[in-house]
Protein backbone atom coordinates (compact mmCIF):
# COMPACT_ATOMS: atom_id res chain seq x y z
CA UNK A 1 0.00 0.00 0.00
CA UNK A 2 2.39 2.55 1.03
CA UNK A 3 6.25 2.53 1.00
CA UNK A 4 8.30 1.28 3.79
CA UNK A 5 8.93 4.98 4.86
CA UNK A 6 5.70 5.81 4.80
CA UNK A 7 4.70 2.34 7.23
CA UNK A 8 7.76 3.34 9.83
CA UNK A 9 6.10 7.18 9.85
CA UNK A 10 2.47 5.98 10.33
CA UNK A 11 3.20 3.00 12.71
CA UNK A 12 0.60 1.06 14.62
CA UNK A 13 1.02 2.85 17.50
CA UNK A 14 0.49 6.06 16.20
CA UNK A 15 -2.89 5.45 14.27
CA UNK A 16 -3.99 3.67 17.16
CA UNK A 17 -3.27 6.81 19.20
CA UNK A 18 -4.63 9.29 17.04
CA UNK A 19 -7.79 7.70 16.95
CA UNK A 20 -7.64 6.99 20.78
CA UNK A 21 -5.96 9.64 22.66
CA UNK A 22 -4.80 9.53 25.96
CA UNK A 23 -5.12 12.62 28.11
CA UNK A 24 -7.97 14.26 25.72
CA UNK A 25 -10.64 16.34 27.17
CA UNK A 26 -8.75 19.62 29.02
CA UNK A 27 -9.37 18.80 32.88
CA UNK A 28 -10.73 21.19 36.00
CA UNK A 29 -8.09 23.69 37.19
CA UNK A 30 -4.65 22.98 36.34
CA UNK A 31 -1.47 25.11 37.25
CA UNK A 32 -0.87 26.35 33.63
CA UNK A 33 -2.62 26.25 30.20
CA UNK A 34 -1.48 26.84 26.21
CA UNK A 35 -2.48 27.12 23.24
CA UNK A 36 -0.58 26.23 20.22
CA UNK A 37 -1.34 26.46 16.31
CA UNK A 38 0.15 25.49 13.34
CA UNK A 39 -0.87 28.17 10.87
CA UNK A 40 0.00 26.33 7.94
CA UNK A 41 -2.36 23.75 8.66
CA UNK A 42 -4.66 24.90 11.01
CA UNK A 43 -3.31 22.07 13.80
CA UNK A 44 -4.64 23.33 17.23
CA UNK A 45 -4.06 21.91 20.49
CA UNK A 46 -4.73 23.75 24.01
CA UNK A 47 -3.18 22.12 26.99
CA UNK A 48 -3.45 22.02 30.45
CA UNK A 49 -0.76 20.78 33.15
CA UNK A 50 -2.00 19.39 36.26
CA UNK A 51 0.40 19.21 39.56
CA UNK A 52 0.58 17.05 42.21
CA UNK A 53 1.19 18.60 45.94
CA UNK A 54 4.67 17.60 45.72
CA UNK A 55 5.33 19.81 42.53
CA UNK A 56 5.91 16.57 40.57
CA UNK A 57 3.81 16.51 37.09
CA UNK A 58 0.17 14.66 37.64
CA UNK A 59 -0.78 14.69 34.16
CA UNK A 60 -2.02 16.42 31.29
CA UNK A 61 -4.78 17.20 29.88
CA UNK A 62 -5.79 18.67 26.26
CA UNK A 63 -7.94 19.12 23.31
CA UNK A 64 -7.82 20.27 19.83
CA UNK A 65 -7.77 19.30 16.50
CA UNK A 66 -5.47 18.34 13.67
CA UNK A 67 -3.27 15.09 11.67
CA UNK A 68 -2.41 12.03 13.08
CA UNK A 69 0.98 12.67 13.57
CA UNK A 70 -0.07 15.90 15.85
CA UNK A 71 -2.39 14.18 17.82
CA UNK A 72 -0.96 10.89 18.27
CA UNK A 73 2.69 12.72 19.69
CA UNK A 74 0.36 15.03 21.96
CA UNK A 75 -1.63 11.65 23.48
CA UNK A 76 1.82 9.93 23.54
CA UNK A 77 2.80 12.61 25.52
CA UNK A 78 0.23 12.17 27.53
CA UNK A 79 0.96 8.65 28.36
CA UNK A 80 4.79 9.67 29.42
CA UNK A 81 4.91 12.46 31.85
CA UNK A 82 2.63 11.80 34.77
CA UNK A 83 5.38 11.54 37.88
CA UNK A 84 7.67 13.28 36.39
CA UNK A 85 9.78 15.99 38.36
CA UNK A 86 9.77 19.45 35.81
CA UNK A 87 13.41 18.85 35.20
CA UNK A 88 12.93 15.09 33.87
CA UNK A 89 10.13 16.51 31.82
CA UNK A 90 12.42 19.56 30.63
CA UNK A 91 14.95 16.64 29.17
CA UNK A 92 12.20 14.42 28.03
CA UNK A 93 11.20 17.36 25.87
CA UNK A 94 14.84 18.02 25.02
CA UNK A 95 15.53 14.51 24.07
CA UNK A 96 12.16 14.33 21.57
CA UNK A 97 13.09 17.95 19.90
CA UNK A 98 17.12 16.38 19.39
CA UNK A 99 14.56 13.43 18.18
CA UNK A 100 12.17 14.94 15.64
CA UNK A 101 15.32 17.10 14.31
CA UNK A 102 17.48 13.79 13.54
CA UNK A 103 16.59 13.55 9.69
CA UNK A 104 16.17 9.88 10.32
CA UNK A 105 19.20 9.24 11.87
CA UNK A 106 17.58 8.63 15.52
CA UNK A 107 19.42 9.27 19.12
CA UNK A 108 21.58 7.37 20.78
CA UNK A 109 19.22 6.57 24.10
CA UNK A 110 15.52 7.11 23.03
CA UNK A 111 14.19 4.78 25.94
CA UNK A 112 13.59 7.69 27.94
CA UNK A 113 10.38 8.91 25.44
CA UNK A 114 8.46 5.69 25.86
CA UNK A 115 6.33 4.88 22.83
CA UNK A 116 6.58 8.45 21.95
CA UNK A 117 9.90 7.35 20.14
CA UNK A 118 7.51 5.81 17.54
CA UNK A 119 7.57 8.82 15.97
CA UNK A 120 11.14 8.77 15.12
CA UNK A 121 9.69 8.45 11.50
CA UNK A 122 8.29 12.15 11.29
CA UNK A 123 11.84 13.39 11.21
CA UNK A 124 12.25 11.99 8.04
CA UNK A 125 9.66 14.90 7.02
CA UNK A 126 10.95 18.36 7.73
CA UNK A 127 6.95 19.21 6.71
CA UNK A 128 5.85 17.39 9.42
CA UNK A 129 8.36 18.04 12.46
CA UNK A 130 6.03 20.83 13.67
CA UNK A 131 2.93 18.70 13.79
CA UNK A 132 4.64 15.81 15.99
CA UNK A 133 5.94 19.02 18.16
CA UNK A 134 3.08 20.99 18.46
CA UNK A 135 1.76 19.44 21.98
CA UNK A 136 5.12 19.29 23.27
CA UNK A 137 5.49 23.21 22.37
CA UNK A 138 2.59 23.40 24.63
CA UNK A 139 3.35 20.96 27.54
CA UNK A 140 6.89 22.68 27.70
CA UNK A 141 4.76 26.49 27.75
CA UNK A 142 3.00 25.57 31.04
CA UNK A 143 6.58 24.44 32.37
CA UNK A 144 7.51 28.15 31.90
CA UNK A 145 4.44 29.70 32.85
CA UNK A 146 3.75 27.60 36.26
CA UNK A 147 7.31 27.99 37.78
CA UNK B 1 -14.87 27.61 -24.02
CA UNK B 2 -14.59 31.36 -22.79
CA UNK B 3 -15.80 31.65 -19.20
CA UNK B 4 -18.22 34.54 -18.18
CA UNK B 5 -21.50 33.84 -16.77
CA UNK B 6 -25.34 34.01 -16.96
CA UNK B 7 -26.31 37.46 -17.54
CA UNK B 8 -27.21 39.75 -20.77
CA UNK B 9 -23.51 41.01 -21.02
CA UNK B 10 -21.67 40.61 -23.89
CA UNK B 11 -19.72 37.73 -23.31
CA UNK B 12 -16.38 38.30 -22.68
CA UNK B 13 -14.27 37.53 -25.72
CA UNK B 14 -11.03 35.63 -26.56
CA UNK B 15 -7.72 37.44 -26.85
CA UNK B 16 -7.63 40.59 -28.77
CA UNK B 17 -5.08 39.08 -31.81
CA UNK B 18 -2.97 36.62 -32.63
CA UNK B 19 -5.61 33.50 -33.97
CA UNK B 20 -5.88 30.94 -31.01
CA UNK B 21 -6.61 27.60 -31.34
CA UNK B 22 -9.75 26.39 -30.81
CA UNK B 23 -9.60 22.58 -30.69
CA UNK B 24 -9.53 21.18 -27.62
CA UNK B 25 -5.94 19.82 -26.24
CA UNK B 26 -6.37 16.23 -25.63
CA UNK B 27 -3.74 13.84 -23.12
CA UNK B 28 -1.85 12.92 -26.28
CA UNK B 29 -1.33 16.99 -26.87
CA UNK B 30 -0.79 17.53 -22.84
CA UNK B 31 1.81 15.00 -23.06
CA UNK B 32 3.70 16.19 -26.08
CA UNK B 33 3.57 19.99 -23.85
CA UNK B 34 5.18 17.96 -20.97
CA UNK B 35 7.92 17.74 -23.13
CA UNK B 36 8.80 21.26 -22.84
CA UNK B 37 9.04 20.93 -19.12
CA UNK B 38 12.09 20.45 -17.43
CA UNK B 39 10.72 19.75 -13.62
CA UNK B 40 8.16 17.26 -14.96
CA UNK B 41 10.70 14.79 -15.36
CA UNK B 42 11.76 13.47 -12.19
CA UNK B 43 10.80 10.60 -9.92
CA UNK B 44 9.39 11.17 -6.40
CA UNK B 45 9.86 9.29 -3.78
CA UNK B 46 10.50 6.30 -6.43
CA UNK B 47 7.58 7.07 -8.57
CA UNK B 48 7.07 9.12 -11.56
CA UNK B 49 6.45 13.01 -10.36
CA UNK B 50 2.27 13.35 -10.74
CA UNK B 51 2.12 17.25 -10.63
CA UNK B 52 -1.35 18.59 -9.19
CA UNK B 53 -0.26 21.76 -7.79
CA UNK B 54 -0.66 24.57 -10.59
CA UNK B 55 -3.46 25.97 -8.75
CA UNK B 56 -0.49 26.63 -5.87
CA UNK B 57 2.48 27.77 -8.74
CA UNK B 58 2.81 26.59 -12.08
CA UNK B 59 6.06 24.67 -13.49
CA UNK B 60 7.43 26.62 -16.22
CA UNK B 61 8.56 25.67 -19.96
CA UNK B 62 12.33 25.36 -20.96
CA UNK B 63 11.59 28.74 -23.73
CA UNK B 64 10.76 30.90 -20.47
CA UNK B 65 13.46 30.07 -18.67
CA UNK B 66 15.57 30.08 -21.55
CA UNK B 67 13.95 33.48 -22.49
CA UNK B 68 14.85 34.99 -19.31
CA UNK B 69 18.68 33.37 -19.14
CA UNK B 70 19.06 35.01 -22.81
CA UNK B 71 17.59 38.53 -21.75
CA UNK B 72 20.61 38.65 -18.66
CA UNK B 73 23.36 37.20 -20.69
CA UNK B 74 22.41 39.90 -24.19
CA UNK B 75 20.47 42.74 -22.86
CA UNK B 76 20.56 43.31 -18.82
CA UNK B 77 19.92 47.29 -17.99
CA UNK B 78 17.86 49.15 -16.11
CA UNK B 79 15.02 50.27 -18.18
CA UNK B 80 13.83 53.73 -18.39
CA UNK B 81 17.17 55.18 -17.01
CA UNK B 82 20.00 56.41 -19.17
CA UNK B 83 20.67 56.36 -22.79
CA UNK B 84 23.41 53.62 -23.78
CA UNK B 85 22.00 51.22 -26.27
CA UNK B 86 22.17 47.99 -23.14
CA UNK B 87 19.28 50.18 -22.05
CA UNK B 88 17.38 50.99 -24.76
CA UNK B 89 17.54 47.37 -25.74
CA UNK B 90 16.30 46.51 -22.50
CA UNK B 91 13.57 49.15 -21.92
CA UNK B 92 12.05 48.36 -25.50
CA UNK B 93 11.93 44.84 -24.34
CA UNK B 94 10.15 45.26 -20.93
CA UNK B 95 7.68 47.77 -22.74
CA UNK B 96 6.92 45.10 -25.34
CA UNK B 97 6.68 42.67 -22.93
CA UNK B 98 3.79 45.11 -21.19
CA UNK B 99 2.19 45.04 -24.39
CA UNK B 100 2.17 41.14 -24.98
CA UNK B 101 0.51 40.98 -21.57
CA UNK B 102 -1.88 43.49 -21.66
CA UNK B 103 -3.19 41.93 -25.05
CA UNK B 104 -3.52 38.61 -23.40
CA UNK B 105 -5.89 40.53 -20.80
CA UNK B 106 -7.53 42.44 -23.44
CA UNK B 107 -6.31 45.54 -21.88
CA UNK B 108 -4.19 47.85 -22.80
CA UNK B 109 -0.55 48.58 -22.48
CA UNK B 110 -0.63 51.33 -20.01
CA UNK B 111 -3.24 49.77 -18.00
CA UNK B 112 -1.18 47.07 -16.86
CA UNK B 113 1.14 47.56 -13.71
CA UNK B 114 4.14 45.05 -13.24
CA UNK B 115 4.00 43.73 -9.39
CA UNK B 116 6.13 41.46 -7.67
CA UNK B 117 2.43 39.37 -7.35
CA UNK B 118 -1.18 39.68 -7.25
CA UNK B 119 -1.26 40.07 -3.55
CA UNK B 120 1.23 43.11 -4.20
CA UNK B 121 -1.21 44.14 -6.58
CA UNK B 122 -4.27 44.28 -4.55
CA UNK B 123 -1.97 45.76 -1.77
CA UNK B 124 -1.34 48.92 -4.10
CA UNK B 125 -4.83 49.64 -4.78
CA UNK B 126 -5.70 49.23 -0.59
CA UNK B 127 -2.74 51.79 0.14
CA UNK B 128 -4.17 53.96 -3.09
CA UNK B 129 -7.14 54.01 -1.44
CA UNK B 130 -5.81 54.86 1.50
CA UNK B 131 -3.23 57.55 0.47
CA UNK B 132 -6.15 59.14 -1.23
CA UNK B 133 -8.40 59.14 1.92
CA UNK B 134 -5.65 60.97 3.73
CA UNK B 135 -6.00 63.57 1.31
CA UNK B 136 -3.30 62.68 -1.18
CA UNK B 137 -3.65 62.99 -5.14
CA UNK B 138 -6.06 65.99 -5.01
CA UNK B 139 -9.53 66.48 -6.46
CA UNK B 140 -9.05 63.90 -9.27
CA UNK B 141 -8.51 60.98 -6.24
CA UNK B 142 -11.59 62.05 -4.70
CA UNK B 143 -13.75 58.56 -5.74
CA UNK B 144 -10.72 56.81 -4.12
CA UNK B 145 -11.42 58.60 -0.77
CA UNK B 146 -13.00 56.38 1.86
CA UNK B 147 -14.20 57.54 5.47
CA UNK B 148 -16.97 56.55 7.95
CA UNK B 149 -20.36 55.09 6.58
CA UNK B 150 -18.75 54.01 3.31
CA UNK B 151 -18.56 50.32 2.63
CA UNK B 152 -15.99 47.72 1.08
CA UNK B 153 -17.74 44.42 0.02
CA UNK B 154 -15.96 41.41 -0.24
CA UNK B 155 -17.08 37.64 -0.83
CA UNK B 156 -16.81 34.75 2.02
CA UNK B 157 -14.99 32.85 -0.97
CA UNK B 158 -11.76 34.80 -0.72
CA UNK B 159 -8.35 34.11 -0.86
CA UNK B 160 -6.73 35.74 2.01
CA UNK B 161 -4.68 38.28 -0.26
CA UNK B 162 -8.11 39.70 -1.14
CA UNK B 163 -9.45 39.48 1.90
CA UNK B 164 -6.38 41.27 4.69
CA UNK B 165 -5.94 44.26 2.68
CA UNK B 166 -9.33 45.58 2.77
CA UNK B 167 -9.45 44.29 6.36
CA UNK B 168 -6.30 46.45 6.85
CA UNK B 169 -8.34 49.36 4.45
CA UNK B 170 -11.03 49.13 6.85
CA UNK B 171 -9.17 49.94 10.18
CA UNK B 172 -6.94 53.15 8.36
CA UNK B 173 -9.84 54.79 6.67
CA UNK B 174 -12.97 54.02 9.26
CA UNK B 175 -14.70 52.43 6.66
CA UNK B 176 -16.93 49.47 7.44
CA UNK B 177 -16.04 45.55 5.28
CA UNK B 178 -18.76 43.76 4.20
CA UNK B 179 -18.85 40.19 2.61
CA UNK B 180 -20.87 38.39 0.40
CA UNK B 181 -21.36 35.38 2.13
CA UNK B 182 -21.35 32.00 0.18
CA UNK B 183 -24.13 29.41 -0.37
CA UNK B 184 -23.61 25.71 1.16
CA UNK B 185 -21.62 24.66 -2.06
CA UNK B 186 -19.37 27.99 -1.00
CA UNK B 187 -20.60 29.80 -4.29
CA UNK B 188 -20.73 33.07 -4.60
CA UNK B 189 -24.44 34.01 -5.94
CA UNK B 190 -25.83 37.17 -7.60
CA UNK B 191 -28.59 37.04 -5.27
CA UNK B 192 -26.51 37.27 -2.03
CA UNK B 193 -24.18 40.06 -3.75
CA UNK B 194 -27.36 42.03 -3.65
CA UNK B 195 -28.79 41.68 -0.33
CA UNK B 196 -24.94 43.57 0.62
CA UNK B 197 -23.41 45.83 -2.45
CA UNK B 198 -25.71 49.17 -1.75
CA UNK B 199 -25.86 52.71 -1.57
CA UNK B 200 -23.11 52.52 0.69
CA UNK B 201 -21.09 50.42 -0.93
CA UNK B 202 -17.74 51.98 -2.82
CA UNK B 203 -15.30 49.03 -3.65
CA UNK B 204 -16.44 45.93 -4.56
CA UNK B 205 -14.03 43.00 -4.53
CA UNK B 206 -13.84 39.61 -5.45
CA UNK B 207 -12.57 36.47 -7.00
CA UNK B 208 -13.24 35.40 -10.40
CA UNK B 209 -12.53 31.50 -9.99
CA UNK B 210 -12.10 30.37 -6.19
CA UNK B 211 -8.63 28.41 -5.65
CA UNK B 212 -10.55 26.27 -3.17
CA UNK B 213 -13.96 25.02 -4.88
CA UNK B 214 -12.64 26.57 -8.89
CA UNK B 215 -16.47 27.83 -8.69
CA UNK B 216 -16.63 30.65 -11.52
CA UNK B 217 -18.02 33.80 -9.70
CA UNK B 218 -21.27 35.55 -12.16
CA UNK B 219 -18.77 38.15 -12.77
CA UNK B 220 -21.05 40.42 -14.95
CA UNK B 221 -23.73 40.35 -12.57
CA UNK B 222 -21.41 42.09 -9.62
CA UNK B 223 -19.97 43.97 -11.59
CA UNK B 224 -23.37 45.72 -12.69
CA UNK B 225 -24.82 46.09 -8.88
CA UNK B 226 -21.58 47.44 -8.08
CA UNK B 227 -21.73 50.04 -11.32
CA UNK B 228 -24.85 51.08 -10.34
CA UNK B 229 -24.30 52.43 -6.96
CA UNK B 230 -21.13 53.89 -7.88
CA UNK B 231 -18.41 51.33 -6.91
CA UNK B 232 -15.37 50.14 -8.46
CA UNK B 233 -14.91 46.71 -9.22
CA UNK B 234 -11.83 44.49 -8.42
CA UNK B 235 -11.13 41.38 -9.83
CA UNK B 236 -8.84 38.87 -8.48
CA UNK B 237 -8.41 36.62 -11.79
CA UNK B 238 -5.02 34.62 -9.78
CA UNK B 239 -7.04 31.44 -11.16
CA UNK B 240 -8.57 32.30 -14.05
CA UNK B 241 -6.19 34.65 -16.09
CA UNK B 242 -4.00 30.97 -16.50
CA UNK B 243 -6.99 29.07 -17.41
CA UNK B 244 -9.53 30.76 -19.12
CA UNK B 245 -9.40 33.17 -22.12
CA UNK B 246 -9.88 36.38 -20.33
CA UNK B 247 -11.46 39.52 -21.26
CA UNK B 248 -11.08 42.13 -19.07
CA UNK B 249 -12.34 44.83 -20.99
CA UNK B 250 -15.27 42.77 -21.52
CA UNK B 251 -15.88 42.19 -18.43
CA UNK B 252 -16.20 45.63 -17.95
CA UNK B 253 -14.07 45.21 -14.07
CA UNK B 254 -11.71 48.49 -12.91
CA UNK B 255 -9.03 46.86 -11.46
CA UNK B 256 -7.87 43.07 -11.54
CA UNK B 257 -4.97 41.39 -10.51
CA UNK B 258 -2.89 38.15 -11.53
CA UNK B 259 0.49 36.56 -10.66
CA UNK B 260 2.95 35.74 -13.26
CA UNK B 261 4.03 32.14 -11.38
CA UNK B 262 0.43 30.33 -11.45
CA UNK B 263 0.87 30.84 -15.66
CA UNK B 264 3.88 29.25 -16.87
CA UNK B 265 6.61 32.44 -15.48
CA UNK B 266 8.57 32.48 -12.77
CA UNK B 267 7.96 33.81 -9.11
CA UNK B 268 8.29 37.52 -8.62
CA UNK B 269 6.21 39.14 -11.26
CA UNK B 270 2.32 39.44 -11.60
CA UNK B 271 0.06 42.35 -12.82
CA UNK B 272 -2.12 45.03 -11.65
CA UNK B 273 -5.05 46.00 -14.13
CA UNK B 274 -6.53 49.31 -13.81
CA UNK B 275 -9.04 51.34 -16.17
CA UNK B 276 -6.41 54.07 -17.77
CA UNK B 277 -8.34 57.08 -15.90
CA UNK B 278 -9.06 55.27 -12.66
CA UNK B 279 -4.34 54.72 -12.97
CA UNK B 280 -3.66 58.39 -13.78
CA UNK B 281 -6.17 59.72 -11.02
CA UNK B 282 -5.12 57.25 -8.31
CA UNK B 283 -2.60 58.20 -6.11
CA UNK B 284 0.88 56.10 -5.96
CA UNK B 285 1.63 53.20 -3.34
CA UNK B 286 4.95 53.20 -3.52
CA UNK B 287 7.17 56.29 -4.22
CA UNK B 288 11.05 57.06 -5.29
CA UNK B 289 13.04 56.65 -8.66
CA UNK B 290 11.58 56.25 -11.94
CA UNK B 291 8.21 57.01 -10.92
CA UNK B 292 8.56 61.13 -10.87
CA UNK B 293 8.78 64.22 -13.50
CA UNK B 294 10.16 66.63 -11.05
CA UNK B 295 11.00 66.53 -7.53
CA UNK B 296 12.32 69.42 -5.63
CA UNK B 297 13.46 69.13 -1.71
CA UNK B 298 9.75 70.38 -1.02
CA UNK B 299 7.96 67.36 -3.33
CA UNK B 300 7.31 65.78 -6.37
CA UNK B 301 5.11 65.73 -9.47
CA UNK B 302 4.49 62.04 -10.45
CA UNK B 303 4.38 60.62 -14.00
CA UNK B 304 1.25 58.94 -15.77
CA UNK B 305 0.38 55.22 -15.26
CA UNK B 306 1.59 52.46 -15.33
CA UNK B 307 5.04 54.45 -14.74
CA UNK B 308 3.62 56.31 -11.31
CA UNK B 309 3.34 52.41 -9.55
CA UNK B 310 6.49 51.23 -10.77
CA UNK B 311 8.90 52.94 -8.32
CA UNK B 312 12.72 51.92 -8.17
CA UNK B 313 14.73 49.34 -10.30
CA UNK B 314 12.40 47.33 -11.93
CA UNK B 315 12.10 43.37 -11.91
CA UNK B 316 13.07 43.52 -16.16
CA UNK B 317 14.20 39.49 -16.29
CA UNK B 318 10.73 38.21 -14.96
CA UNK B 319 8.66 40.70 -16.86
CA UNK B 320 10.27 39.48 -20.41
CA UNK B 321 9.85 35.68 -18.98
CA UNK B 322 6.03 36.75 -18.26
CA UNK B 323 5.54 37.43 -21.80
CA UNK B 324 7.31 34.58 -22.90
CA UNK B 325 4.98 32.43 -20.88
CA UNK B 326 1.65 34.44 -22.39
CA UNK B 327 3.30 33.78 -25.75
CA UNK B 328 3.92 29.77 -24.99
CA UNK B 329 0.16 29.96 -24.18
CA UNK B 330 -1.24 32.03 -26.56
CA UNK B 331 0.66 29.52 -28.77
CA UNK B 332 -1.44 26.48 -27.41
CA UNK B 333 -4.80 28.17 -27.20
CA UNK B 334 -6.76 29.62 -23.75
CA UNK B 335 -9.33 27.60 -25.47
CA UNK B 336 -7.86 24.52 -26.02
CA UNK B 337 -6.66 24.38 -22.61
CA UNK B 338 -9.75 25.55 -21.07
CA UNK B 339 -11.51 22.58 -22.76
CA UNK B 340 -9.01 20.69 -21.29
CA UNK B 341 -8.85 21.30 -17.94
CA UNK B 342 -12.60 21.13 -17.85
CA UNK B 343 -12.61 17.45 -18.98
CA UNK B 344 -9.85 16.69 -16.51
CA UNK B 345 -12.26 18.43 -14.02
CA UNK B 346 -14.92 16.23 -14.96
CA UNK B 347 -12.98 13.20 -15.04
CA UNK B 348 -12.02 13.99 -11.28
CA UNK B 349 -15.33 15.15 -9.79
CA UNK B 350 -16.68 12.05 -11.43
CA UNK B 351 -14.12 9.38 -9.79
CA UNK B 352 -14.08 11.40 -6.68
CA UNK B 353 -18.03 10.58 -6.26
CA UNK B 354 -17.60 7.19 -6.99
CA UNK B 355 -15.00 7.07 -3.37
CA UNK B 356 -16.60 6.50 -0.36
CA UNK B 357 -16.07 8.81 2.59
CA UNK B 358 -14.78 11.50 0.01
CA UNK B 359 -16.35 15.08 -0.10
CA UNK B 360 -15.49 17.44 -2.61
CA UNK B 361 -16.13 20.92 -1.60
CA UNK B 362 -17.76 23.25 -3.58
CA UNK B 363 -21.20 22.75 -6.67
CA UNK B 364 -20.62 19.25 -8.20
CA UNK B 365 -21.12 20.31 -11.80
CA UNK B 366 -17.95 20.92 -13.94
CA UNK B 367 -19.93 23.49 -15.86
CA UNK B 368 -19.34 25.73 -13.07
CA UNK B 369 -15.63 25.35 -12.55
CA UNK B 370 -12.16 25.31 -13.46
CA UNK B 371 -10.43 21.55 -13.41
CA UNK B 372 -9.87 21.67 -10.10
CA UNK B 373 -11.17 19.73 -6.97
CA UNK B 374 -10.16 19.92 -3.07
CA UNK B 375 -11.86 17.65 -0.84
CA UNK B 376 -12.51 16.26 2.33
CA UNK B 377 -11.76 12.86 3.23
CA UNK B 378 -13.62 11.45 6.34
CA UNK B 379 -12.00 10.55 9.33
CA UNK B 380 -8.11 11.45 7.90
CA UNK B 381 -6.51 15.24 8.22
CA UNK B 382 -5.73 16.31 4.73
CA UNK B 383 -2.29 16.22 6.05
CA UNK B 384 -2.55 13.18 6.13
CA UNK B 385 -4.26 12.64 2.84
CA UNK B 386 -1.44 14.51 1.68
CA UNK B 387 1.50 12.69 2.63
CA UNK B 388 -0.15 9.29 1.95
CA UNK B 389 -0.13 10.90 -1.99
CA UNK B 390 3.20 12.77 -2.19
CA UNK B 391 4.50 8.97 -1.27
CA UNK B 392 3.25 8.10 -4.05
CA UNK B 393 5.19 10.56 -5.99
CA UNK B 394 1.43 12.78 -6.36
CA UNK B 395 2.02 16.23 -5.65
CA UNK B 396 -1.23 18.00 -3.97
CA UNK B 397 -1.88 20.63 -1.94
CA UNK B 398 -3.04 20.29 2.02
CA UNK B 399 -4.19 23.13 4.31
CA UNK B 400 -6.97 25.72 3.88
CA UNK B 401 -5.39 27.10 0.81
CA UNK B 402 -5.14 30.52 2.30
CA UNK B 403 -8.85 30.55 2.52
CA UNK B 404 -9.86 30.19 6.04
CA UNK B 405 -13.43 31.59 6.25
CA UNK B 406 -14.51 29.57 3.30
CA UNK B 407 -13.00 26.34 4.63
CA UNK B 408 -15.03 27.55 7.76
CA UNK B 409 -18.18 27.76 6.20
CA UNK B 410 -17.82 24.75 4.62
CA UNK B 411 -17.43 23.12 8.01
CA UNK B 412 -13.44 21.59 7.21
CA UNK B 413 -10.28 23.38 8.70
CA UNK B 414 -7.77 21.85 5.61
CA UNK B 415 -8.66 20.09 2.63
CA UNK B 416 -6.59 18.45 -0.19
CA UNK B 417 -6.35 20.08 -3.59
CA UNK B 418 -5.66 18.75 -6.83
CA UNK B 419 -5.23 21.41 -9.39
CA UNK B 420 -4.68 20.80 -13.30
CA UNK B 421 -2.77 22.63 -16.15
CA UNK B 422 -2.31 22.26 -19.69
CA UNK B 423 0.84 19.68 -19.03
CA UNK B 424 -1.54 17.23 -17.19
CA UNK B 425 -2.99 14.21 -18.50
CA UNK B 426 -6.11 11.91 -17.57
CA UNK B 427 -3.55 9.40 -16.36
CA UNK B 428 -2.54 12.12 -13.87
CA UNK B 429 -6.11 12.16 -12.87
CA UNK B 430 -6.25 8.41 -12.58
CA UNK B 431 -3.40 8.50 -10.31
CA UNK B 432 -4.71 11.11 -7.86
CA UNK B 433 -7.95 8.90 -7.53
CA UNK B 434 -6.35 5.86 -7.08
CA UNK B 435 -4.42 7.34 -4.47
CA UNK B 436 -7.47 8.64 -2.41
CA UNK B 437 -9.08 5.69 -2.91
CA UNK B 438 -6.47 3.86 -1.31
CA UNK B 439 -6.33 6.63 1.84
CA UNK B 440 -8.82 5.41 4.38
CA UNK B 441 -8.37 2.04 4.71
CA UNK B 442 -4.61 2.80 5.15
CA UNK B 443 -5.35 5.40 7.96
CA UNK B 444 -7.29 2.74 9.35
CA UNK B 445 -10.98 3.98 8.76
CA UNK B 446 -12.60 1.73 6.23
C1 LIG C 1 -7.44 33.21 -5.85
C2 LIG C 1 -6.08 33.67 -5.44
N1 LIG C 1 -5.91 34.93 -5.06
C3 LIG C 1 -4.70 35.41 -4.69
C4 LIG C 1 -3.59 34.59 -4.66
C5 LIG C 1 -2.29 35.18 -4.23
O1 LIG C 1 -1.32 35.10 -5.21
P1 LIG C 1 0.18 35.45 -4.87
O2 LIG C 1 0.53 34.70 -3.65
O3 LIG C 1 0.94 35.01 -6.05
O4 LIG C 1 0.23 36.92 -4.64
C6 LIG C 1 -3.74 33.24 -5.03
C7 LIG C 1 -2.61 32.30 -5.02
O5 LIG C 1 -2.11 31.84 -4.05
C8 LIG C 1 -5.01 32.78 -5.42
O6 LIG C 1 -5.20 31.50 -5.78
Amino acid sequence: MGSPELANLYQQVILDHSKRKKGFGLAEGGAAESHQLNPTCGDEITLRLHLAADDTIERISWEGAGCSISMASASLLSELVPGLTRSEARERIALFRELMRSKGEGVEDDEPLGDAAALEGVSRYVARVKCAMLGWVAFEDTLSLSS
Amino acid sequence: MTIHDSSETPPAGTPTTGAPRADILGDEEALRLRGDFPALHQSVNGHPLVYLDSGATSQKPSVVLDAERRYLETTNAAVHRGAHSLAAAATELYEDARVTVADFVGARDDEIVWTSNATEGLNLIAYAFSNASAGRGGEAAERFRLGAGDEIVITEAEHHSNLVPWQELAFRTGATLRFVPVDDEGVITAEAAAAVIGERTRLVAFTHVSNVTGAISPVADLVRMAHAVGALVVLDACQSAPHLPLDLDALDVDFAVFSGHKMLAPTGIGALYGRRELLNTMPPFLTGGSMITTVTMEKSEYLPAPQRFEAGTQRVSQVIALAEAVRYLRAVGMDGIAAHERSLGERLLAGLADIRGVRVLGPLDADRRTGLAAIDVEGVHAHDVGQYLDDRGIAARVGHHCAQPLHRRLGVTASTRASTYLYNTTADVDAFLEGVAGVRSFFGEA
